[in-house]
């Protein structure tokens, strides 16, 4: 006989832990678009079938909370059905014994109240307003609404140049967008319901590699129009590229010596390296696009000159000033934005580093770009410092486990409070005050004090990365609307009391991604064509292998490898390793083709033409 | 080519041909349900599945190609189960009261349950049901409806009305009115296409056999039936009738047993049409009213009640002529009325049309002079009239060829191709001809207006006619002509007189004949109306001495002021709810 036993699961459970990770992926693959009193129907069932059943408004209430939900459903219910439904849930809130019950009667009182209208609807008029959004996710959720299962069947048949002529469909910069688009696209892949998603834009980067150099197609016959872009980012290129394509001719104005914007300087070597980039800036160019340099709005050009010169103006010149900390100390020699100091390593003007200790404050991609670069520079030591934990920093997990593997330090829950300097005014050091994490708003964990004395980090940079500005002010001279420092567009990209004058990109969206800028280029493009008289449309004639019929058996997913830590942290080259061509074959065959199996045949599948 | 293994069988096709198309081609039939070539190859029924050597799941057979090398089982066990229960699936959430269905015998999930040997139903049934005025031209039944979304795809790809959409998400999907508007609101143009492709008894028309029945057994009442041009082409395709055998005369003879007192032919009021419309025509393009936009053919309700929805400020660009159904109705209750000494009030006028949108036309507002009620007061689809042949027990095989009743006995070959597309257009250019150079034309001189069902987009044809250039389109199916009407209003292309059918190849298919699932017949029965223009003995509207009578005795000339009053309308007298 034995006092104790260990317990061995039985094989019943090892099954249902194995269930719960299917529908734990499955969730995570859930489109957008669903009946949300549908889905609150099934997730109270699933968490009633989570009850121990002992006590009774867990056991009993949430049943009735699933009948009332059926008889809204059902069509039968009235709207006083919602006053008791809303009274149930708040009574098994306030009386269940734990978590199961009340948590269970909380999801559906947030539904009560975050989704009234659609509950309305079916109680007023018997029907459901919702429709099945997002056929094929990847495409749904790609703001330039590249068409992904095309050309990853592409890159699956080796077909690499035409898998980039499909994307410049909708991205001019697939190999920008290889090597660092943040991929929205794999959020929701539904292959996530097999095993993970699919690799996407590891998949774009390979295409690109593969491919070489593939010429622009041809311009559609000349218009005569002329249209001024003011910024070489991506979302002037962007722009620029379809307007060429539509047979208008774009001049672009740049400051700086080089085009590309924040993806030249702003976005570290090491991520993508220049010469990558050229790669999409050569093609680009090679539709016409004329460039003029060293000119920067507001001193040298005026929007009104270019509104009487050109036929029509565009703004993008992205967000590239620097919020500031707003404490004491920020202008002691040694406190850089990190704007600038990535701007500086962008023109090969890089500060020295060498054995210095830095500090980075802000835990974003730009402060992740910051840190890495600075132990590049040969800083011998850098630190990350950050009011909350790692797992709220915004930056890509990526990125953040980069900085940790090539040696960055840490500093989280510090708040920065001062900085100190010598009496030459130079950087000593950044005092910190302690935080603690605590309650959660708004789906993100606060922080608060925890009354421990302030802390001094020495340093003797310090580098700033909480955010950028956008320079607004010539443009709100001009008359261009501005709002919290953005500009305000209507939702066609123009404004209605200018017209003829369009802005895009990160100084219409506030700081965003490159893909975002991209995808408000097609906006633009199509808006400007239309607003000079034209209706030209894009459209790619490569055509796009059938799908494969092969079944899909579960398959781990191809990640991209990097080179040791020890290694490229020594020098500014790419820091991601390619995929083999293996690899990127089997990796390309796990694409279930959403556009032709499942809703996507049947509406919202593949787009040729816009 | 590609070669593969369908049953055992070496089969060669051509690159970028379906599963499907290759085992037919191979005389292996593979059965399906949603599926509609070009239309609706979306593999939601999934009863089309085949089986892949080597492969674990089935594939849809309709819309996956045949590759080198494949080896296909369309008859397997696997197969077979799996199509078995997925068809008892469909049967779990179909009401299968056969009997009561409009579809009993002509359904193709009754004759795929039968194929498939289902005796039993293993899984509880589960209806849904969505409330319907019944009172409207078209009717659905939630609880017949199998989800094969063809209702959205016709409505969508053929007509770009798109009244149906899918609605709610997961197990409650279901198809209603788009828009979550109800069918009353919508711009349905009561074409009727959703209903002649759906599989099953889901759509209808609205069934007036009823109203006939009891007007015909109604001892004061006075009973006059018009049968449309295109009914005679496809009446007889259910009934056993060869193509020849199913004539005109013969559908006369059976109105006539069934009990109507007077039957006529609407081939009569399409040449009358013509008389006002061609009219209408030459005098509109000789004022230059035709310089900017052209004039559009009147004669299709469901075109009206597309341009009133979708381009109400193009509704003056219609011809103010009343449609041939429309017309006879009039003349039955005013001249011929008169002429049999009955009053308007007793006369009960039927018409048997290929149509469900003449169900809603037959409500139109009238002129004030005219008499109270309506032109028509009960419009019959050509299959309810098969249906009352049938409920009247007619071997359709003892039916002899007889006239039809006078004093509107004529009719003349234009009148009869009005019934397929192009055909208003050709029936009018021969009499606008004589009006505009005192002579006629070789009949056959405007035949290059014919168009098909088939036609893309639509058909353009320049005539000189004296010293007169003449510009003129053809089109059939609503998305073809909202195309048309785009063209016209960028001004990329320019017409003076445009014929508008709202169905694929105009009235032949049109929504109210005969059902053939899968099959697409418009073609071959214009071809017939054509055939029956060509025997015909006169092939012109205006050569119609029944036409010419009935001016001299009491429309006084076509255009005059009773003309107007009478064969004339006014098309913003009434609403269509408009596109949002």
């Amino acid at each position: 006989m034995s006092r104790l036993e260990i317990p061995i699961p039985n094989r019943a459970q090892i099954v249902v832990e194995q269930l719960y990770k299917d529908l734990e992926r499955r969730i995570e693959a859930s489109p957008s678009g669903l009946c949300p009193i549908d889905m609150s129907k099934a997730f109270l069932e699933l968490c009633h079938a989570q009850s121990c059943g002992k006590c009774v408004p867990c056991r009993v209430g949430l049943s009735k909370l699933k009948q009332l939900i059926e008889d809204v459903l059902d069509g039968g219910a009235e709207p006083e059905t919602l006053s008791l439904m809303e009274e149930t849930a708040k009574s098994i809130m306030e009386t269940a014994d734990c978590a199961i019950g009340y948590e269970a009667a909380n999801m559906i009182y947030k539904g009560l109240i975050g989704f009234r209208d659609e509950y309305l609807s079916h109680i007023e008029k018997g029907r459901c307003s919702c429709n099945y959004q997002q056929p094929v996710p990847c495409v749904s959720l790609c703001p330039a609404g590249v068409d992904i299962p095309g050309y990853i069947a592409l890159v699956h048949e080796g077909r690499y140049q035409d898998a980039i002529r499909l994307i410049r469909k909708d991205n001019p910069f697939p190999t920008t967008c290889g090597f660092i688009c943040e991929h929205p696209c794999e959020a929701r892949c539904r292959r996530n319901m097999v095993d993970d998603a699919v690799n996407i834009r590891g998949l774009k980067r390979m295409a690109a590699d593969f491919a070489g150099k593939v010429p622009p197609p041809a311009c559609q016959p000349s218009t005569g129009k002329r249209v001024a872009i003011v910024g070489g980012g991506p979302g002037g290129l962007s722009t620029a590229y379809y307007l060429q394509l539509m047979g208008h001719q774009v001049v672009v104005f740049e400051m700086l010596p080089k085009l590309g914007g924040m993806l030249r300087y702003g976005i570290p070597n090491y991520r993508l390296p220049k010469n990558r980039l050229d790669d999409d800036i050569e093609a680009i160019l090679a539709t016409g696009v004329e460039v003029k340099h060293g000119l920067r709005i507001g001193t040298d050009i005026t929007i009104d000159e270019l509104r009487k010169q050109y036929d029509a103006v565009l703004i993008t010149i992205g967000a590239s000033t620097d919020k500031k900390l707003g404490i004491e100390g920020e202008d002691a020699k040694g406190v850089i934005s990190a704007v600038q100091f990535l701007r500086d390593v962008g023109k090969e003007a890089a500060i020295d580093l060498k054995g210095q200790e830095v500090c980075i404050i802000g835990g974003g991609n730009v402060s992740m770009d910051a840190v890495r670069t600075a132990m590049r520079l040969g800083a011998k030591k850098v630190s990350i410092v950050y009011r909350r934990r790692i797992a709220d920093m915004t930056a890509l997990q990526d990125e953040i486990e980069g900085a940790i593997a090539e040696g960055v330090e840490m500093q989280t829950l510090k708040a920065p409070v001062k900085i100190e300097a010598d009496e030459e005014g130079r950087v000593k050091g950044l005092w910190v005050r302690p935080q603690m994490i605590s309650s959660i708003r708004n789906g993100r964990a606060g922080v608060k004090e925890t009354g421990e004395k302030d802390l001094f980090l020495p340093c003797t940079t310090i580098i700033v990365a909480i955010g950028q500005d956008i320079e607004f002010k010539h443009f709100e001279e001009a008359g261009v609307p501005v709002k919290s420092g953005v500009i305000q567009t209507e939702s066609h990209g123009g404004f209605d009391l200018l017209p003829g004058v369009f802005a895009g990109g990160d100084c219409a969206t506030g700081p965003a991604t490159v893909v975002r800028a991209i995808g408000a280029s097609k906006v633009i493009a199509a808006n400007i064509d239309e607003y000079l008289g034209y209706h030209h449309s894009i459209q790619s004639d490569v055509e796009v292998p059938k799908p494969n019929l092969s079944d899909r058996l579960p398959c781990g997913r191809v990640n991209m490898t990097e080179r040791e830590a020890g290694e490229r942290v020594c020098d500014f080259e790419g820091v991601e390793n390619p995929m083999t061509e293996a690899e990127c074959r089997q990796e390309a065959s796990r694409c279930l083709r959403c556009d032709h199996f499942g809703y996507g045949i049947f509406k919202g599948g593949r787009e040729t033409i816009w | 080519m590609v070669n593969l293994t369908i049953d055992n069988r070496a089969v060669s096709v051509a690159e970028g041909t379906t599963i499907m198309e290759a085992a037919t081609a191979a005389g292996i039939p593979i059965p399906k349900l949603c599926y509609l070539k070009e239309i609706n190859e979306i593999g939601a029924c999934r009863v089309c599945v085949v089986e892949i050597e080597g492969k674990e799941k089935l594939v849809t057979s309709c819309n996956n190609q045949a590759e080198e090398g494949m080896v296909i089982y369309t008859n397997s066990p696997k197969v077979r189960k799996n199509r078995k229960m997925t068809v008892e699936m469909i049967l779990s959430q179909h009401d299968s009261s056969c009997v009561t269905c409009v579809r009993n015998t002509n359904c193709s999930l009754q004759k795929i349950a039968s194929e498939l040997n289902i005796l039993e139903e293993p899984y509880k049934k589960e209806l849904e049901y969505q409330p319907w005025n019944k009172n409207f031209p078209l009717i659905r039944d939630s609880r017949k409806c199998i989800k094969c979304m063809r209702c959205i795809q016709v409505c969508d790809k053929i007509q770009n009305v798109k009244v149906w959409d899918v609605e709610g998400t997961g197990s409650r999907t279901s198809i209603y009115v788009s828009g979550n508007r109800s069918i009353e609101e919508s711009d349905c143009t009561l074409c009727g296409q959703c209903i002649t492709h759906c599989p099953v008894g889901a759509l209808r028309e609205r069934d007036d056999t009823e109203k006939a029945w009891w007007a015909i057994e109604n001892k004061k009442k006075v009973t006059a039936v018009q049968v449309a041009p295109a009914v005679r082409a496809a009446w007889g395709e259910v009934l056993g009738l060869s193509e020849k055998e199913a004539t005109m005369g013969k559908i006369t003879d059976a109105l006539r047993r069934i009990g109507f007192d007077y039957v006529f032919d609407s081939v009569f009021s399409a040449d009358l049409t013509i008389m006002e419309e061609g009219n209408e025509f030459v005098e509109r393009f000789k004022k230059g009213d035709t310089k900017q936009m052209p004039m559009f053919t009147s004669c299709c309700p469901g075109w009206i009640r597309f341009i009133k929805s979708r381009y109400p400020h193009l509704v003056s660009r219609l011809s103010t002529a009343k449609s041939p159904q429309q017309m006879f109705g009039a003349v039955m209750k005013t001249y011929f009325a008169q002429k049999i000494g009955v009053k308007p009030d007793d006369m009960v006028t039927i018409s048997i049309m290929p149509c469900v949108a003449k169900k809603g036309e037959s409500n139109m507002e009238l002129f004030y002079e005219e008499y109270a009620g309506k032109d028509v007061d009960v419009v019959l689809t050509t299959r309810e009239l098969n249906r009352m042949i049938k409920t009247a027990h007619i071997d359709p095989k003892t039916l002899k060829d007889v006239p039809c009743d006078t004093p509107m006995q004529d009719g003349t070959g234009a009148g009869v191709i009005f019934g397929t597309t192009g055909g208003v257009m050709e029936a009018a250019l021969r009499s606008a001809y004589y009006l505009i150079t005192g002579s006629n034309p070789q009949a056959d001189a405007f035949g290059e207006v014919r168009s098909t069902r088939e036609q893309k987009g639509w058909k353009e044809t320049v005539f000189q006619i004296g010293d007169i250039e003449i510009k003129t389109a053809v089109v059939n199916g609503l998305k073809n002509t909202a195309e048309l009407i785009e063209s016209l209003e960028k001004g990329t292309v320019h017409y003076d007189f445009v014929e508008v059918m709202a169905c694929p190849g105009g009235c032949a298919g049109g929504g109210g004949q005969p059902i053939h699932d899968g099959e697409e017949l418009a073609t071959k029965r214009g071809k017939r109306l054509h055939a029956l223009d060509e025997e015909a003995s006169v092939r012109f509207s205006h050569e119609n001495l029944c036409v010419q009578k009935l001016y001299e005795d009491f429309l006084e000339k076509p255009m005059s002021h009773k003309a107007h009053m009478l064969l004339h309308t006014d098309h913003n007298a009434w609403d269509m709810p408009r596109m949002k």
